[in-house]
């Protein structure tokens, strides 16, 4: 460091910052990549939908299937939306 | 970066605490840890030969000459890496575990088949990092390799314990925000840190002359070394090189 940087005012943000803030979101992004959604995903979705629509009339995309990862759990979530009058058949 | 250098001192490390070790190399095809160790010249058998029962594990063994408690046992420089099956790697540590308290496996860079043997039959894992983001990147990748294909992932058994060794450590780029910190690495990778080995002309020195850099005793990283193998032990030893030598007021003024 030389005497004139002691006189500036502003010194640019420091590369060790802009490389931790890279990998934090690289790593992160890795992470949920590696253990990621599981590949089954939509086969699930589709025969759901076809075990319900055996007893209930609902349309394709009243089921939803959400799949979340917490820092310690994996949330599998199934949203079904029933029509207002079942009819059952 | 750093891993035949740390394997290297390790071992010796270990077998001067008075502990029976055997360090291999895992990277077929590119062996360097005998030339690390110095024994390049006396290297008859090979790991491979081993494994294909060419040769047992009395002849491959090549003991150090400066510690009687250490062995090496070198890589092949001819076979392909495949030669590495996961039964005769398995057969070998098996033998070896029976009559030495420490194995350490040396592994090649990259996530491929040597690399995989060298941290299957793992039970501690040292995860060999420098600060720099293609470097840490890598090693979390590794951990995640490491939590759920080993040999005791597969078997749901007590998992690899897990440490980071920083290496290449330079405190003045840090403090002048030029490297990442210790802390930034340990808050991306989050293990128990086994030590911080300083960027230092040591360690070219030692490689030069196959001589493990820990048995340079004058040198930082040989003092870091040696503090990273009582802490493997279990011994409390406070982290050093983690700060620049303090500078005085002129040079400061005029750079340097």
């Amino acid at each position: 460091m030389g005497l004139l940087d002691y006189f500036r005012a502003t010194q640019p943000p420091a590369s060790a910052t802009v490389a931790k803030e890279r990998l934090q979101i690289l790593v992160a992004h890795d992470r949920a990549a590696a253990r990621g959604c599981p590949s089954y995903l939509p086969q699930l979705q589709t025969e759901i939908l076809a075990v319900i629509r055996k007893y209930i009339d609902v349309d394709m995309n009243s089921v939803t299937v959400n799949y979340e990862q917490g820092e310690s759990h994996e949330v599998l979530e199934l949203n079904i939306i029933l029509p207002d009058t079942p009819s059952s058949r | 970066m750093g891993k035949t250098t740390t394997a290297a001192s390790l071992a010796m490390g270990l077998a001067q605490k008075g502990k029976r070790t055997v360090v291999i190399d895992f990277d077929v095809g590119l062996r360097n840890l005998d030339l690390i160790m110095g024994c390049e010249r006396r290297v008859v058998y090979d790991f491979i030969n081993v494994i294909n029962n060419e040769a047992n594990l009395g002849q491959a063994l090549i003991r150090d000459k400066r510690c009687d408690l250490l062995y090496v046992l070198p890589a092949s420089q001819t076979r392909d890496k495949d030669a590495l099956t996961k039964e005769g790697v398995a057969r070998v540590l098996e033998e070896l575990a029976a009559s030495y308290d420490f194995v350490i496996c040396d592994s090649p860079a990259g996530i491929e088949h040597g690399a995989t043997m060298a941290m299957y039959f793992a039970d501690d894992a040292v995860v060999v990092t420098n600060p720099e983001v293609s470097s840490v990147r890598d090693s979390d990748r590794m951990l995640g390799i490491l939590s759920s294909r080993s040999r005791r992932a597969e078997l749901s058994e007590e998992p690899i314990r897990e440490f980071l060794l920083l290496t290449r450590y330079d405190a003045g780029r840090v403090q002048n925000g030029e490297m990442l910190s210790v802390d930034d690495v340990q808050e991306i990778l989050a293990l128990k840190l086994l030590g911080i080995i300083p960027e230092s002309k040591a360690v070219l020195t030692a490689s030069n002359s196959g001589t493990p850099v820990i048995l340079d005793r004058e040198s930082d990283a040989g003092q870091a070394y040696s503090d990273m193998v009582a802490r493997y032990l279990g011994d409390e030893v406070p982290h050093r090189f983690l700060h620049a030598e303090k500078k005085g007021f002129l040079s400061r003024l005029f750079g340097g």
